[in-house]
């Protein structure tokens, strides 16, 4: 800051006395932002290597067994990822279950439906969705959300699946607390709604308007328009907003802690207790020793792969969009 | 801009003119609560403060072996080989019991009995109706519902995993053989609740559940607790004296650094479950003046501290052990091999 | 689209215009209700959340919350003084580490190194993280500075933070740098100026509204995490030391701590840091909106 005020004084000053000095700036400028972009490369670089080889010896250890485990035992040091992987798959699935055609419906509201002067408001409040801390969601989850949902959904649910093929066993819940891997995921769906729906808000607003007038002008109704022209137009890019929101849901955190229950086991039904593998290293971190620690950062080290692989597909598809 | 550079400045100057030369301390949770109202007493008293971070049992033990604290602390105490090993001294601060708790229809705080094999056969899921006819013997004239046991364990790490698992190894072969002692065990059954808290909250919720929580937090959220046989083949109420009982009769000496465990000791009106926690500190700090600091405070709170102590719920060391302790204490050296306490 | 245009007309005549037209219309409704009801299932627990705070907050904010530090369980008085400035300095202290680096490396992306491969290459990567799970960032400073310094400090935290907040910074600066019409660079240039002069002096201040509101989105997104703080700054019941060695107190944390405690003092403190901590990240998300809306 204190360069760039020195330099608009340039018109008035003498250029001749002050060139040496500004070209050694410019070179040092040049130097340093091109520094600080390749920080952000050894960044990732670095988060890389300090997973893989924190984890290194619990993959050293259990090999692929590691991925493929159930176990979990601290008393024998036998170490599997398996349950967390696929509490983590689970709840991000739910969470876009629900969250996708949530987001597609804010979307479509705020292009074409709002009234001019209520656009501004709701879309705000949309974003601010997202400015909400993850622990304030936990909490709501957790003191709010849950007794409502186990007394008014989980136990009358329960009741009416209880020894149904199927039904019986997807959402039966033998303990039926509120907490599992439902609500972890029903709560992730509101907190990934705001990164989907405003990319998509954007990728809609930025069709030509001639396409959507035209076909107005031949008589399509706004869903219409909506599922044959607006859709097909932005397909990929919505595709790409949701993996993005896929790549947020895996890796939360707080509010996943407080709500899914953290059962180390698999459960065919979706309102059991499970836990994820954010939800492991918060629980089980700080106590940890050992092959316990590393295992723990083994697991940080796969949910990095997976995220970045959805995160890449995600960047492809959506190969530049205007906001996060 | 300006103006919040200014803000954050200022911000820096306020915490830097309040500051004093803090003992630190890292570990356990369950103490964290008696911890943090002793500092706040003895900081009033001395104007020395403990800032004590309850990250865990383990992160205790890991923070003292890498130096970054004073003292670490630990619910499940260490082995003498450990102890030797790595140069430490271990010794006890204040005691609590864990109590299980309820959530049946019809069923009041303190009516419901049960035997440590009951419980264990409850958390390995051998029992899993709470009319069965193992719990129904204990408790003649109490109506239990033909309804599935829901229990609730600790999900994270914790000392107070630690202390039940000890205790139904104790009074359990299966369970030894089948799950052992350990801070975080495999639970067969059941779902997990993050903390003390986690586990109060599914207890409250969950109908017919049952679950383990220390006691001041049983007391605190009015959970209806349980009866448990002691090693006598009494029920004693889970209180302050209950707690005492188990100590009196104690042999501390038994392990090296007082690691005996209370669990289901001797005494007619011993309360079954019952633990102490512990301190860890390094015989030969690299700075023996912040250990001073710190066995000064625990002198302090072992003087001072015991009806802080009571208030919340936890229970001070019997008199003889604490002498003990300070005894204890002069193995703690500074660099010219001088005691330091 | 085809299937709409095409048919229609042709079917004009023979199929009674009603019944087509009533199918698609009830469509048409059903879809435009979903849609208002989705948006605003989504505003409703947005104020649900609000109002939660609000009602459960509300009763522990006093001056005392302000000026006093965190109490023991069940004491009298105490307030959240050392978590509400530990997590300032943590807050300003990511974002001092983030904004020189994000912002040059924002004008090297938007300036030096545009369309080449490398630049395509560094955005691509900021934008993963952007969206890397802030716990795997814990980790990784937990790696870094935790383990090899022995011990948790308000330094850890802020650079943690800081990581969090890189990407964005980076992120909006390119954007706003892009949104910069090139002649008034060629008019900078023609003066003779060398490129830095330009960027510092012009470039820069073309996009300074644009550049404020990346800090202040970053501060935002920073400000509430807890995550990455567990395994770095950790906590304090106290006044931190200044020096930052050693754990120092922050909201997040202590409302961690507090809202699992059984101690309704605690419990107390924990709704009303809530309160406090998600007001200020709303105000300042709004008050960043409104910049960027007000510099265009």
């Amino acid at each position: 800051m204190t360069a760039a005020t020195d330099m608009t004084s340039l018109p008035a000053g003498g250029m001749v006395t002050r060139r040496a000095p500004k070209a050694g700036f410019d070179r040092l400028f040049r130097t340093a932002s091109f520094t600080a972009a390749l920080l952000v490369l050894v960044l990732l670089a670095g988060i890389m290597v300090s997973m893989v080889v924190g984890g290194w010896p619990a993959f050293r250890e259990f090999g692929f067994g590691f991925i493929t485990s159930t176990v979990w035992d601290t008393q024998n040091e036998q170490y599997g990822a398996w349950p967390a992987i696929v509490g983590t798959l689970s709840t991000a699935l739910i969470a876009l279950v629900i969250g996708v055609p949530l987001s597609l419906g804010i979307a479509v509201y705020l292009t074409q439906l709002a009234p001019a002067w209520f656009k501004k408001p709701v879309s705000t409040a949309i974003e601010l969705l997202a400015a909400v801390p993850s622990i304030i969601y936990g909490m709501w989850g957790l003191f709010v959300f849950v007794p409502l949902f186990a007394q008014y959904v989980q136990i009358p649910v329960s009741n009416v699946v209880e020894g149904m093929p199927i039904l019986g066993t997807v959402l039966y819940s033998r303990s039926p607390s509120g907490l599992g891997i439902f609500t972890a995921g029903f709560i992730l769906a509101f907190m990934i709604v705001p990164f989907i729906a405003s990319i998509t808000r954007d990728m809609l607003e930025q069709i030509p308007s001639v396409l959507r007038e035209s076909a107005y002008g031949i008589g399509a109704t706004t869903w219409e328009v909506v599922r044959h022209v607006l859709v097909p137009q932005a397909g990929v890019s919505i595709i790409g907003a949701i993996m993005l929101g896929l790549g947020r849901a895996l890796g939360e955190t707080m509010a996943v802690t407080f709500v899914v229950g953290n059962a180390n086991r698999l459960s065919a039904s979706i309102l059991d207790p499970g836990s994820t593998i954010a939800s492991r290293i918060a629980n089980e971190f700080n106590e940890a020793m050992g092959l316990q620690l590393n295992s723990l950062i083994a697991l940080g080290c796969i949910l990095f792969f997976v995220t970045f692989v959805v995160l890449c597909i995600a960047r492809l598809l959506v190969s530049r969009v205007k906001r996060y | 801009m300006r103006k919040i550079l200014v803000l954050a400045a200022v911000a820096a100057g306020i915490a830097g003119s309040a500051q004093a030369a803090d003992i630190t301390g890292a570990g356990a949770t369950f103490p964290f609560p008696i911890y943090a109202k002793w500092a706040e007493a003895y900081k009033k008293e001395t104007g020395t403060g403990l800032n004590y971070q309850s990250i865990g049992s383990g992160g205790g033990i890991r923070q003292i072996k890498a130096k970054t604290v004073a003292f670490g602390a630990t619910d499940a105490p260490l082995k003498g080989e450990d102890l030797t090993k790595d140069g430490l001294i271990q010794f006890p601060s204040v005691m609590g019991g864990i109590v299980p708790v309820v959530n049946i229809a019809g069923v009041e705080p303190g009516k419901l009995k049960l035997s440590g094999d009951v419980i264990a056969q409850i958390f390995l899921g051998d029992i899993k109706k709470w009319n069965d006819p193992k719990i129904a013997s204990l408790n003649a004239g109490v109506t239990l519902p033909d309804a599935n046991i829901n229990p609730v364990y600790r999900s994270d790490g914790s000392g107070t995993t630690f202390q039940f698992t000890d205790y139904l190894s104790k009074v359990s072969s299966d369970w030894k053989s089948k799950i052992g002692t350990n801070t975080a065990v495999q639970w067969p059954v059941g779902i997990g609740g993050k903390g003390n808290e986690g586990v109060s909250a599914s207890v409250k919720q969950v109908a017919n559940s049952i679950g383990y929580v220390e006691y001041a937090y049983a007391k605190q959220n009015k959970l209806s607790h349980t009866l448990v046989k002691n090693a006598d083949g009494n029920y004693p109420a889970p209180d302050d004296k209950s707690f005492q009982a188990a100590a009196a009769n104690a042999n501390w000496n038994e392990a090296p650094g007082f690691g005996i465990s209370l669990n289901n000791q001797k005494g007619a009106e011993a309360w079954p479950i019952t633990s102490a926690t512990f301190i860890l500190v390094h015989a030969k700090p690299e700075k023996p003046e912040e250990v001073q600091a710190a066995l000064k405070f625990f002198d302090w709170a072992y003087k001072s501290g015991d009806k802080l102590a009571a208030d919340l719920d936890y229970v001070a060391l019997p008199a003889n052990v604490k002498d003990q302790v300070r005894n204890a204490w002069k193995g703690v050296t500074d660099n010219a091999g001088k005691p330091i306490f | 689209m085809t299937t709409s245009t095409s048919a229609s007309p042709r079917e004009l005549p023979h199929v009674p215009w009603g019944r087509v037209r009533q199918g698609r219309r009830s469509a048409d409704r059903a879809m435009k209700l979903i849609a208002t009801g989705f948006t605003f299932c989504a505003i409703f627990v947005l104020f649900w959340i609000l109002g939660m705070l609000v009602v459960k907050g509300i009763g522990g904010l006093s001056l005392a919350t302000f000026t006093q530090v965190t109490p023991g369980p069940g004491s009298e008085g105490g307030g959240l003084a050392n978590a509400i400035v530990g997590s300032f300095v943590l807050t300003f202290l990511g974002i001092a580490v983030a904004t020189p680096i994000g912002v040059l490396a924002g004008t090297w992306l938007a300036e030096y190194g545009r369309k080449s491969q490398l630049a395509n290459l560094i955005r691509f990567i900021n934008d993963i993280l952007l969206s890397a799970p802030s716990i795997l960032i814990g980790l990784f400073v937990y790696v870094i500075l935790v383990e090899p310094f022995r011990g948790y400090s308000g330094w850890a935290g802020g650079v943690a933070l800081g990581i969090i907040a890189i990407p964005v910074i980076v992120r909006t600066t390119e954007d706003m740098l892009n949104l910069v019409p090139s002649p008034l660079r060629e008019a900078g240039a023609a003066l003779g100026a060398p490129p830095a002069v330009v960027i510092t002096s012009v470039t820069w201040r073309a996009a300074k509204a644009g550049m404020v509101t990346g800090i202040l989105l970053a501060l935002a997104r920073i400000a509430g995490e807890t995550a990455p703080l567990i395994f770095t700054a950790l906590n304090n019941n106290f006044w931190f030391s200044p020096s930052l060695v050693g754990g120092v107190s922050n909201l997040p944390v202590t409302i961690y701590q507090f809202a699992s405690a059984p101690y309704e003092n605690w419990q107390q403190l924990a709704w009303a840091g809530s309160l406090i901590i998600t007001m200020s990240i709303l105000v300042l998300s709004i008050v960043a909106r409104r910049i960027v809306a007000g510099g265009k």
